[in-house]
Order: C-alpha cells, then structure tokens, then sequence
C-alpha cells in the first residue's frame, strides 16, 4: 500500500489494472481502448501489461460491443465494455435494456449477467454536441441493471472494483469532467458496496443530493454557505439504481429540507423520484417542498452557454434558500 | 409464385469453396459429396424421426393455441430439414443460440418441449438452463440474439477449445444492424461461428425480395468469409454443409454462413392472417417440397424405409405430442412474487423490500 496523489482518470486506470491483475477472466474491450488507451486515457497501459487477448479494440460498433460482452459473461469471462461517450452508448440501448437487463430472468437465474458496462457521462468539458449527455434515468429506470457513478477518484477506485466483481450487469458512469479531479489515496482501496450513498459533508439546516459531476458543486455551495451561517448537508448518492433511501431518510429527518442536483433535465430526472419517495416517506417530517437543480428540457446546449443551464452552487445555494423560506 | 426469389445456391464467381463445393446449383448434396462423407442410413433415419416428431409438436402446438391453451405459437412447418438438420450436425459440445422459431432445435437438444411451451402460455419468460444444454434462451427482438453467438464464441476462443458455435435466424434479422456488426466481428475476431440463416421468405408480411437486394450467401463474403446457399427443404444437405461448416470453426479456421432457402408454410405466429398478402398459389409448390417427404424419398432411394418404421415414428410422434399437452397442462401458475426472482443475482435490499411489500399485499387481499 503507498499513498499517492491520483486523478480520478487514473483511479480508474489502476481499478481496471488491479481487476485484470488478480482476475484471469476480467477483459477490457471497446473502441480505442487498446494501444491508444482510450480517448481518456483510462486504459492506457492495460494492453501493453496484459496483453491482447484480454484488453482489446473492437470494431465500431457499440450494440456488439454490448452483445459481445454478455456473450463471453456467459462464457464465464468478466467483461468490462467501454461506450467511448454518453451518447454513443445508445446504440447499445436494445441490447442493454431487452438483452443484458433481463439475461438472468430469462434464463430463469441460471446465467449471471455479470459484466460492466462504463460510459464516461456528463457535461462541463466544452465539447460538441453528443458528448455532453447525461443517460442516467434510462438505465436507472430499466429494471435489472445496476447502476453507479463516483464523484471521487477513491469512489471511482472502489466502485469499479466492487462493479466488476458483482455478478449483475452494471452500468459504470463516469464523470467525464473529473476525470482530472485528484485526491490522496492509500491504494489498492477495498471495493464499496453497490447500493449504499455516503454522507459527502454533515450538516443540519437542509440535504443537497448530488451524484457524480455535481457532489463537488454541492459541497463548493456548502462551504459558501457555511460563511454564512447555514449548514448544508451533502449526499453523494453513489449508486443511482437502487436508492440508498436510508441514508436520503436520515438525512432529511435531521434537515427536513431537501434539494436534489443533476445535470440531467429536472423534468423526469433522478430528482422527480428522490422528491416523490421523500414526499412519501417524510410527508410528516419536511418542512418545504423537496427543490430541484437541473437542466432545461432542451438538447445539451452548445458549449459556450453551457455553464448557464447547468447547475452551479449559486442556483443550489438559490434552491436551498427556497426550502427555507417555509 | 408472387414473391419468388432467385433460388440458385450461388452467384459469386472465383474460386469456391471447399463447403459450397459440396453442393450441386440447386444447393442440394451432390452424388459425389454424399459418398466422400457418409451419413449412414441409421443417422437419415434418427434425423427423419426427429423432423416427423417436431412436425407433430407444432402442430400440437398450433392445437393448443386454437384451443386456448397458448396465448402465442409461432408454427415451425417447412423449417423441419434446416433445424434438425443444423442442430444434429452440432456435437454435444458445441453451442446452440436459437432465434424464436428454433423450437425443433430446442427438441433436438432435448429441452422438455412441455416446459418450453411454458413460455408461450404465459408461465415464464424461460425454460431452461442454457448451460445444461448448450442451448442458449429464445430470443424475441429480432437478430439481437447473433452477436451473443459471436461474443460466446470468442470467449471459446479465448479459452482454447475446440468448441462450434450455431446461431439461428431469419432472413428478416440480416436487414438488423445486429446481424451486420455480429457479421463484422466474426470476420475480425476469426470466431468459430457457424451463421444459419433460414430464409424461409416471409418476415411477416414482408417477401424476400424485399428484405434483401441480391443473395444472403453472398454477403458473407464482405466480411471476410465464406458462405453458400442450401437447399433448406432437404435434411442431408443441410446436415452435412453444417457438419463441415462446424468443422472448420473448430479447426480455427473462423466463422462460415449458410443460408438454407425453405418457406414459412404456416402464418407467422397465431396472431397473423397470410392470406392478406400471400396466396394457397404461392404456398403449393413448397408444400411439394416437404422436408419429411423428401428425406422418405431418400430413404426409400436407399431402401431404408419400410411401413414399419413409418409407423413406429409416428406413434412416438403423437406419443411426445401427447406428453408435451399433458406437461403444459399440469404446470402450475408460478406464485405472482416469482417476476421479483432473478432480476439480480445479488439482489439489492429495496428489491426485497419491494417484494415483501408485494407479498404482504397479495395476502391482505386473500384475507379480505
């Protein structure tokens, strides 16, 4: 164990190459990924180590690429698939929520699914159209995936460990725009488990849920706060699909206000259904209606008016306020 | 016929291959291939048996669905010769991905047809364990199922075995750009894949000549690899072009297609109604054509075939016909909160919350 300072991109770099180390049927495989080492270099080195066999371009074609990946599952090998961008895993969609998602069932539980699906996703990096996406509520919605994203370079560490491991299809979701984002960490780290949030920073006058790109805007606008007296607390939900309702229902029993962040569109977001299950649970408890942080309903913007439709901490910080007001 | 096609086994020019050299222009075995790699009386016999059972399950099948017992049959009629044909030319240890309509390759493998039928009645959404028979799950979306073949055999690649993959489909699933990619990486992954195509010239309502521009044998030359049209009506050719196709992947010498030319006598599934785009006219000359017809004639040709035989297949005919009705029948309704089971194989605590939710709902309304 030796404690460095990674980057997320190389947290996820050194997950993969750990995996591959200890696990003779772990491969890696998409577009790019082999002696290039992928357009975010998050492979690179794999090839070189491992060998061409077990870390592979593929022809590009993202729905095969999926196929191809439940195929060697079910031949016993644990695949880890890349979808190069957001937008460039839709052609994969059929094969992921008809194929993938419901392998298991159809064959009555007796072939695992168990193979990763990563898929760097969101916005902020200033690039053209279809690169920028946030696909999370598909795959959230589609029942037999399991579906997480990291906000830390640690998270990304023990995530992907803990998804390529897991013997259920997981979609890995990878916020491109902290790719760069470092940290200090004691490697290798332990896996985390798939289902459970974390509390980001404590706090007692209201909950911010965020996930993947938007934990670091969450906390920046906690920490304003804070110069001001109010305590914000900050969940970072980890894990999109299922939902950590324990940890959101603490929190907000503590708080009793609750503003949900993604880049993601506010209509039919992860947020509609944080707000409705909180309204549920806590109807009792909240003191204001549940505020979300979005995005329009409009295509991803072009990059030079981005960073107006995407959630910033004044406009959480905004939203807090709202719930405040009650 | 409205909508024929161009029923030639080949076009492509240049040197042939070794497979499509066993066959003569109207994609049958030829004389000199049927002595050069025998497939003895006993094996025309078991394959004619096998073609005759499976023709009785469908319509076994299509009875209970008039009857009311099977929300869906999708009829097999006229695809006996290629699924029997292709499945029994597989050994034990090769892999078999079916399409939906690959009900007889499923019998071949020794699936319960009873428990299939399961599926079609609305009980589950599978029936078997693809690792105990080699025999991956029916597939609905059409062509998705190709590249999980490809994928699978990769991985036997990969793994160094000396293992055949066969995948079955239309000639409707070579329009997906499944088929194209699954095609496409086979050729650049040097899979052992064996690709049939039964282009039995209706995807629904859709004739061949619409599906496809030019012949489906010949595509398999743009990616790389060799391909050749059968006759699909005529068990022998389709086994043995199959056995040799399987052969050659397992010999590492990479993937092959065969496209075996047949027709859909039946409707497309219960649901549909032929006669809104294709006539008895149309239908005739195929029907003379019959697979089972055309493997007695071979037999008698061979004189391996007596009145006695015929008799006993047709007894074990309705005999697993019979079984297969009384097996669907008695199967119970699985209990409702079953759906909740495999979803996942490590299954999150708020899918087991939700099911004891589920659980506890249904037995409040019992008690009321």
């Amino acid at each position: 164990m030796s404690t460095s300072t990674v980057t997320m991109g190389k947290a996820l770099n050194l997950a993969l190459h750990d995996a591959l180390a200890n696990d003779d049927r772990v491969l890696v495989f998409g577009e790019d990924v082999g002696r290039l080492g992928g357009v975010f270099r998050v492979t690179d080195g794999l090839q070189a180590e491992f060998g061409k066999q077990r870390v592979f371009d593929t022809p590009l074609a993202e729905a095969t690429i999926a196929a191809t990946a439940l195929g060697l599952a079910m031949k016993g090998f644990r695949p880890v698939a890349e979808m190069q961008f957001d937008a460039f895993s839709y052609p994969s969609f059929q094969q992921v929520t008809s194929n993938i998602a419901k392998y298991h069932t159809r064959t009555l539980g007796a072939v695992n699914a168990q193979l990763v699906i990563r898929i760097p996703y969101g916005g902020n990096i200033g690039a053209i159209e279809q690169h920028s996406e946030s696909p999370e509520t598909y795959y959230a919605h589609t029942a037999g995936l399991k579906v997480v994203t990291p906000a830390t370079p640690g998270d990304a560490y023990g995530l992907l460990a803990a998804a390529i491991a897991d013997p259920d299809p997981v979609i890995f979701l990878e916020p491109k725009a902290r790719y760069w984002a470092r940290q200090e960490l004691d490697l290798p780290l332990p896996p985390l488990p798939l289902d459970r949030a974390r509390v980001a920073r404590e706090g007692s006058d209201a909950t911010v849920v965020a996930y993947g790109p938007t934990v670091q805007t969450a906390l920046a606008a906690a920490e304003t706060a804070a110069g001001e007296g109010v305590s914000l607390e900050v969940i970072d939900l980890r894990s999109l699909a299922p939902l950590d309702m324990d940890t959101l229902a603490a929190s907000v029993r503590k708080t009793r206000r609750a503003v949900v962040v993604h880049e993601a569109p506010v209509f039919m977001g992860m947020g509609a259904e944080i707000a409705a299950r909180l309204m549920h649970d806590l109807f009792d408890v909240l003191a204001a209606p549940v505020e979300r942080v979005g995005s329009a309903t409009t295509p991803y913007p072009p990059s030079r008016v981005e960073k107006l439709f995407l959630p910033d901490a004044d406009r959480i910080l905004e939203a807090v306020d709202r719930t405040r007001e009650y | 016929m409205a909508d024929a096609i161009d029923t030639r086994p080949e076009a492509s020019a240049g040197e042939r291959d070794p497979i499509a050299a066993l066959l003569d222009q109207d994609g049958v075995l030829t004389a000199e291939a049927e002595r050069d790699a025998p497939v003895s009386h006993e094996q025309l016999r078991e394959l004619y048996r096998l073609m005759a059972i499976s023709r009785r399950l469908d319509q076994e099948g299509l009875n209970l669905q008039r009857q009311g017992e099977l929300g869906l049959w999708g009829p097999y009629a006229g695809h006996e010769a290629a699924q029997v044909g292709a499945a029994c030319a597989m050994e034990q240890t090769d892999w078999i991905f079916p399409y939906y309509r690959d009900f007889a390759m499923a019998v071949c493998r020794g699936i319960d047809p009873g428990a299939i039928l399961g599926i079609f009645r609305g009980l589950a959404h599978g029936a078997w364990d693809p690792y105990e028979y080699r025999f991956a799950p029916f597939i609905i979306p059409v062509g998705s199922q190709i590249p999980h073949a490809v994928g699978f055999a990769m991985g036997c690649t990969l793994d160094h075995e000396e293992t055949a993959v066969l995948v079955g489909f239309g000639e409707g699933a070579t329009s997906t750009g499944d088929w194209h990619e699954a095609m496409n990486f086979a050729g650049v992954f040097n899979a052992p894949v064996v690709f049939l195509c039964e282009n039995n010239q209706w995807a629904i309502s859709v004739p061949a000549k619409q599906q496809v521009a030019g012949r489906i044998s010949d595509r398999a030359a743009g990616y790389g690899f060799p391909g050749a049209r059968v006759d699909g009506t005529d068990v022998l050719s389709v086994y043995t072009v199959v056995r040799a196709a399987a052969e050659r992947a397992r010999r590492g010498e990479g993937p092959y297609l065969i496209e075996a030319l047949t027709y859909r006598i039946q409707a497309h599934t219960t649901s549909d109604d032929p006669t809104r785009y294709r006539t008895d006219a149309d239908v005739e000359p195929w029907r003379a054509r019959d697979p089972l017809e055309q493997c007695a004639a071979r037999l008698r040709a061979r004189d391996a075939w007596d009145d006695a035989f015929a008799q006993a297949v047709q007894g074990q005919a309705d005999e697993r016909a019979s079984a297969m009705r009384w097996t669907l029948l008695a199967a119970p309704v699985p209990h409702p909160s079953r759906v909740f089971d495999h979803v996942f194989a490590a299954p999150p605590e708020a899918l087991l919350r939700e099911k004891a939710e589920f659980v506890s709902g249904l037995e409040a309304e019992a008690g009321e």
